[in-house]
C-alpha cells in the first residue's frame, strides 16, 4: 500500500479504522489529546500495538505489581529482556519465558519455531549466552486431527529452531486437555549464562548517540502481531495467518554469535532485540527508558520487500532483528565485528533529547509521538472481577472415587498423554548440544553443569491448570510449589521463577477473578519458599468462539546445584535401598488424572496446600540430598504414589520395588495430595536420613524388575513388571498419533 | 599435538569438540574459521556438527564452498586425520572426500538419543583403541543420517574395511547395510553421524567417545617417534 492509499486523518477517526487496530473510541480520544491533533495512519497503527496488552501489560499491570519481584540474589527483576539472578563466582544466570500461543494456532511450525527463537534474543540480549531451552505446551485432547496436527507441528517448530541455533531444549512439559482444542498454548523459556560486568541493558542514553539495525531485513510478515495476540481467536482468525512471522534460525545463529561479542565491546550503549511491534516498541521502550528519544530515518532500514510503507516498516514483525544504540563515533568497529558474521550492522538514526519517536521517510516526517506515550504511560486499566459461580459450587463438592482393580486403574493413569512418556516429543529436541546436560529430559527437573565450575542448573517448568481452574488461589500456589519440588528433587536450592500467565479474556469479570486469585497464590508460594519473580509474559484472550483455556500460569524455575556430585534423579539405583515417602496421603481427587480418567471432566476441590509444611519438606529433602543420603528422589504428583513409584521403577534399569501401604488404598495409591515426595535411601544412611527428614519407610528397591505393592494384611494391590509399565507408559503417545480418530 | 575444529557459519557443535580435545583429551586445539587459507600449524582436523548455513539447500552443500575446504583437500592428501562428525560428515560427503550420500531419517524427524554402536574396523588410526567388535554407546542428533550409496560403493567399501562403525541395537535412521560412519579407502579421512565429542565424559552419560580421540593421538605419537 502507497502512503498515498493510506486512509487520511480524519477518515480515520471518522469512519473508526482504529478499532480494526485494536483500539477503543476512548483510547483514540487519548491519543488526540496526547498528539493535540489527529494520528496519521502509521502513528495510529504504532499507538496500537504499543497499548495492545501484549506490549503495554495495560490489564493485567495492577495484578502484576503483586508479584514479589525482590531478593538478595537479584540483580535484574522484570522490565529488560530477561531477569538475572546471581549465582556466585562472579556469574548469573538470566532467564525468561513467553508464549506463542495464537501464531501457534494458525501457524504451528513457524508459531512455535518464532516463539522459541524470540525467547532466545530476549536472553543474548542482555549479554548472557543462551545454555538451555524448556517449553510449556497444552493442546486439546489427541484424538482430533487438527490436534494431531497442531502437536507434531508444534513440536517440530521448536526443534527446528531449537536444535539449529544450537541450544539444547532440555525439559518442559505437555499436557492436554480439551479445553486447549481451539487454543494451544506454546510457551518457551530460555535459560543463559552470563559474567556480572557483561550485563546489558535495553537502554537508549546519551543524546546524539547512534541508533544501529542489525540482523534480518523487514519485511512484511508479523504486521500487528502484538495485536492479534491481544484478542480472541475466531474462525476468521485464520485470515490473519500473515500476522505470523517466519523464522531463520541460522540468521539467529549467526546474530547470537556476533551479539555476545559486541557486548564486550564498550562502544556498545544499549541493545533490545526486536520483538513483539518490531522497531517500533524496541525504539520507543529504549528511548524512554533512558528519558531520551529516538528519531529514525525509515529509508535507511533493510528492507526484504519493495515499496514498504512507513507503517508497515514500524509494524513489522520480521524476526532476528536486534536494535542497537552505540557511541558516536564507533560505527564502524560495530559494523566490522558484524561483518564478521556476514552480517549488516545499519546505522538508521540517533538519540534526541526531546523524548519523542521521530520517524522520517522520504524527506518528510512520519510521525512524531511522545516515547513516554507509548511505553511507561501507556493506558492501565482496572478491569471488574467477580468469583465465577461454579467455584462456589465446587468447593461445596465432595468427590470419592470407587475402584475395584488397582493395577487396570495404575495402567490408564501411565496411559494417559498427560502422565505417558513424552520420549515421542524431546527425541526431537537436541538436548545435549553444548555437552553439559547431566540430567536429561524425563526427570523432575533437566540439569546442565556450568562448565569450569563444581556448579550446575536446575531447570523446569511447570503448572497444573486443573487445579488452578478448580480454585486459582490454591492452583496457583501449587504451581511455584511444585516447580520448588521438582528443582529441589534434583539437588537444587531454587533461585527464582518467571512466568508466562496464560488467560482468557480480561473483559470478563470471572476470567478476570482467575487471573487476580493465581497471582495471589503464586505470590505467596514464591514469598514463602523465596523465589521472586524475576521476569515474565503474560497471555490473555486466549479464547476460542467464547470459550476459555483453564487458567494457565506457566512457571519456570532455575535452582542452583553447589556441586555437581550432589544432582540426584528419580530413577531407583540399587536394589536394597529403603524406599521412603514424604506427607501423608488424604483422599484429594479434584482435579485429579484419577477423576478425568473416571468422569471424563474434573470438578470439586482442588488438592489443599500448606506452603509452611511445603517450604519445611523443601528444606529438610535438600540437605539430606546436599549431605549426600539420598539415591533417588521424586515429587509425588499427577497420579499419585502409585505413578511415582512407577516412574521412579521405569527410569531404573532391571529395579523394581517392593512396597506396603496402608489406611485408605485408593488415597494412598492415587490421590494427588500436595508436598510429598518419594525417596531412596541407602540401607547404610537410614539413621542420617531419618534424622534430617520426617518420612515413612514404606519399602525397599528390589532386582526383580516388578512394581509390587501390598496392603498390610498381604493382599497384592499391585504387581506389574517394569516392562508392562514401560510398554503402556511409552506407548501411550505414539499410538494414540497413529490411530485414526 | 594440535587439533584444529573448523567453525562454519552455523556450527554449533564446535565447543563440544574443543573441550572434548582440551579437557578431557589435553591437547592443544584451536577454532579455525571457515574463511582460513592454511592448516599447516595442525595435526588432525576436526568438522563438528552443527547446520553449516542453516543446511539450507542441503545439509553440508554449501559448507563445501568454504574457503577453508581447500586446505582441508591439502590436509587430507599430505594424510593428516581428518574426522567429520554429523554436519561434519555431511560436509565430507558433499566434498567428494568421503563416496555416498545423506538423506532425511526414514521416520522424517530430527531425532536425539543415545545409540549403539559396533566398532567393524579397529585396524585404523580412529579406532585402535577399541576391540574389535566392540559396542559403544555415542549420542546421535541429526534429521538428516540416512547413509546411501551405490552397490559397487558398498561393495568397496566392504572390500576395503572402510565402514568403521555400524549401528548396532537399532538402525535409528533407516541408513544402508546400518551404516554409522565410513572411512576413505586411504584410511585418513573418518565421516560418522554419532558424536563421539558427546560421549567424552561418564558425568552426562558416557565417555565411549574419548577413545576414537585417544586413538588419534596414539597415531600420532607413534608416526611422530618414528619419523623424527
Amino acid at each position: 500500500m502507497s502512503l498515498l492509499l493510506e486512509p487520511s486523518p480524519t477518515t480515520i477517526k471518522e469512519e473508526k479504522l482504529y478499532r480494526e487496530m485494536g483500539l477503543t473510541d476512548e483510547e483514540f480520544a487519548m491519543i488526540e489529546r496526547i498528539l493535540g491533533r489527529l494520528p496519521n495512519y502509521t502513528e495510529t497503527g504504532i499507538f496500537s500495538v504499543m497499548w495492545s496488552e501484549h506490549c503495554s501489560y495495560k490489564n493485567s499491570k495492577p495484578v502484576l505489581k503483586k508479584f514479589p519481584t525482590d531478593g538478595e540474589h537479584v540483580l535484574q527483576g522484570p522490565g529488560e529482556g530477561a531477569g538475572i539472578v546471581d549465582i556466585g563466582d562472579g556469574l548469573a544466570v538470566a532467564f525468561k519465558i513467553e508464549s506463542h500461543n495464537h501464531p501457534s494456532a494458525i501457524e504451528p511450525y513457524q508459531g512455535a519455531a518464532t516463539g522459541v527463537g524470540g525467547i532466545i534474543r530476549d536472553v543474548f540480549s542482555m549479554g548472557a549466552r543462551p545454555i538451555a531451552l524448556l517449553n510449556s505446551l497444552r493442546f486439546g485432547e489427541l484424538t482430533s486431527p487438527r490436534v494431531k496436527y497442531l502437536f507434531e507441528h508444534v513440536v517440530a517448530g521448536i526443534a527446528g529452531y531449537g536444535n539449529c541455533v544450537g541450544i539444547p531444549t532440555v525439559g518442559g512439559e505437555v499436557q492436554f486437555d480439551e479445553a486447549y482444542e481451539g487454543n494451544p498454548l506454546v510457551n518457551a523459556m530460555c535459560v543463559g549464562l552470563i559474567r556480572h560486568e557483561d550485563i546489558q541493558r535495553g537502554v537508549a542514553s546519551g543524546v546524539g548517540n547512534t541508533v544501529m539495525y542489525v540482523g534480518a531485513k523487514t519485511g512484511r510478515d508479523g504486521i500487528h502481531g502484538a495485536t492479534f495476540a491481544s484478542e480472541e481467536l475466531t474462525e476468521a482468525s485464520e485470515a490473519k495467518r500473515p500476522a505470523v512471522q517466519v523464522g531463520d534460525p541460522f540468521m539467529e545463529k549467526l546474530l547470537l554469535e556476533a551479539c555476545l561479542e559486541v557486548v564486550h565491546s564498550d562502544a556498545l550503549v544499549g541493545i533490545q532485540d526486536m520483538g513483539a511491534a518490531g522497531l517500533t516498541s524496541s525504539s520507543a521502550e529504549m528511548a524512554s527508558k533512558a528519558g531520551v528519544g529516538i528519531e529514525m530515518n525509515l529509508d535507511l532500514v533493510p528492507q526484504r520487500e519493495l515499496g514498504m510503507t512507513p507503517y508497515e516498516m514500524m509494524l513489522s514483525e520480521s524476526q532476528e532483528r536486534m536494535l542497537l544504540v552505540v557511541k558516536k563515533g564507533r560505527e564502524q568497529e560495530i559494523s566490522d565485528l558484524f561483518a564478521k558474521y556476514g552480517l549488516e550492522a545499519k546505522a538508521i538514526g540517533q538519540v534526541t533529547d526531546d523524548k519523542m519517536l521521530r520517524l522520517y521517510f522520504q524527506g518528510e516526517v512520519v510521525a512524531e509521538i511522545p516515547v513516554d506515550a507509548l511505553a511507561k504511560d501507556a493506558p492501565v486499566y482496572h478491569k471488574p472481577s467477580s468469583e465465577p459461580a461454579y467455584y462456589r459450587e465446587f468447593q461445596q463438592m465432595d468427590y470419592i472415587p470407587h475402584i475395584e482393580n488397582y493395577e487396570e486403574t495404575l495402567l490408564a493413569l501411565l496411559a494417559q498423554p498427560t502422565i505417558a512418556s513424552k520420549e515421542w516429543v524431546y527425541d526431537q529436541y537436541d538436548y545435549m548440544v553444548r555437552t553439559n546436560t547431566v540430567v536429561a529430559p524425563g526427570s523432575d527437573a533437566a540439569v546442565v553443569r556450568i562448565r569450569g565450575t563444581k556448579k550446575a542448573l536446575a531447570m523446569t517448568t511447570d503448572c497444573n491448570s486443573r487445579y488452578v481452574y478448580l480454585d486459582p488461589e490454591t492452583g496457583g500456589k501449587i504451581t511455584v510449589a511444585e516447580a520448588a519440588r521438582n528443582v529441589v528433587c534434583s539437588g537444587a536450592k531454587p533461585l527464582a521463577i518467571t512466568d508466562c500467565l496464560n488467560f482468557g479474556s480480561p473483559e470478563k469479570p470471572e476470567i478476570f477473578w482467575q487471573l487476580e486469585k493465581a497471582v495471589d497464590g503464586m505470590s505467596e508460594a514464591c514469598r514463602a519458599l523465596a523465589t521472586p519473580v524475576i521476569s515474565g509474559n503474560v497471555s490473555l484472550y486466549n479464547e476460542t468462539n467464547g470459550g476459555a483455556i483453564y487458567p494457565t500460569p506457566i512457571v519456570g524455575m532455575v535452582g542452583l546445584i553447589e556441586d555437581v556430585a550432589h544432582i540426584t534423579t528419580q530413577s531407583f539405583k540399587q536394589a536394597g535401598d529403603i524406599i521412603y515417602v514424604i506427607g501423608e496421603a488424604t483422599q484429594e481427587f479434584g482435579g485429579s488424572e484419577l477423576q478425568k480418567w473416571l468422569e471424563g471432566c474434573i470438578f470439586g476441590k482442588a488438592p489443599s496446600i500448606d506452603l509452611e509444611v511445603e517450604a519445611a519438606r523443601q528444606e529438610a529433602l535438600l540437605k539430606a540430598i546436599r549431605a549426600g543420603l539420598v539415591a533417588s528422589a521424586h515429587d509425588v504428583a499427577e497420579g499419585g504414589l502409585s505413578v511415582a513409584l512407577a516412574e521412579c521403577v521405569m527410569s531404573a534399569e532391571g529395579l523394581g520395588a517392593k512396597v506396603t501401604i496402608s489406611g485408605d488404598f485408593v488415597a494412598e495409591l492415587f490421590s494427588e495430595t500436595q508436598s510429598r515426595f518419594v525417596v531412596s535411601v541407602k540401607k547404610e544412611n537410614k539413621e542420617a536420613f531419618e534424622q534430617l527428614v520426617e518420612a515413612k519407610a514404606i519399602g525397599e528397591v528390589t532386582a526383580d524388575g516388578t512394581l509390587s505393592i501390598e496392603s498390610e494384611a498381604g493382599e497384592t494391590l499391585i504387581s506389574l513388571s517394569a516392562e508392562q509399565l514401560r510398554s503402556v507408559w511409552k506407548g501411550a503417545i505414539p499410538c494414540l498419533l497413529k490411530s485414526k480418530a | 599435538m594440535k587439533f584444529a575444529v573448523i567453525v562454519f557459519p552455523g556450527s554449533n557443535c564446535d565447543v563440544d569438540m574443543y573441550h572434548a580435545i582440551k579437557d578431557e583429551l589435553g591437547e592443544e586445539v584451536e577454532y579455525v574459521w571457515h574463511t582460513a587459507d592454511s592448516l599447516d600449524a595442525f595435526d588432525a582436523i576436526l568438522l563438528p556438527g552443527g547446520f553449516s548455513y542453516g543446511d539450507y539447500l542441503r545439509s553440508g552443500a554449501i559448507a563445501r564452498f568454504s574457503n577453508v575446504m581447500k586446505a582441508i583437500q591439502q590436509a587430507a592428501e599430505e594424510g593428516k586425520p581428518i574426522l567429520g562428525v554429523c554436519n561434519g560428515f555431511q560436509i565430507l560427503l558433499e566434498a567428494g572426500l568421503l563416496p555416498g550420500a545423506m538423506r532425511r531419517n526414514n521416520s522424517l524427524k530430527f531425532i536425539c538419543r543415545p545409540v549403539t554402536l559396533r566398532v567393524e574396523n579397529n585396524e585404523t588410526m580412529f579406532t585402535s583403541l577399541y576391540e574389535q567388535g566392540e559396542v559403544i554407546t555415542i549420542p546421535i542428533a541429526h534429521g538428516e543420517g540416512n547413509y546411501y550409496c551405490d552397490e559397487e560403493t558398498l561393495q568397496k567399501l566392504m572390500d576395503n574395511r572402510q565402514i568403521i562403525f555400524r549401528y548396532h541395537d537399532e538402525n535409528p535412521n533407516g541408513s544402508l547395510d546400518n551404516i554409522a560412519g565410513i572411512m576413505n579407502e586411504k584410511g585418513n579421512v573418518l565421516g560418522m553421524m554419532p558424536h563421539p565429542e558427546r560421549a567424552v565424559d561418564a558425568l552426562l552419560g558416557s565417555a565411549d567417545g574419548l577413545k576414537l580421540f585417544q586413538s588419534i593421538v596414539k597415531y600420532w605419537r607413534v608416526k611422530h617417534v618414528v619419523t623424527s
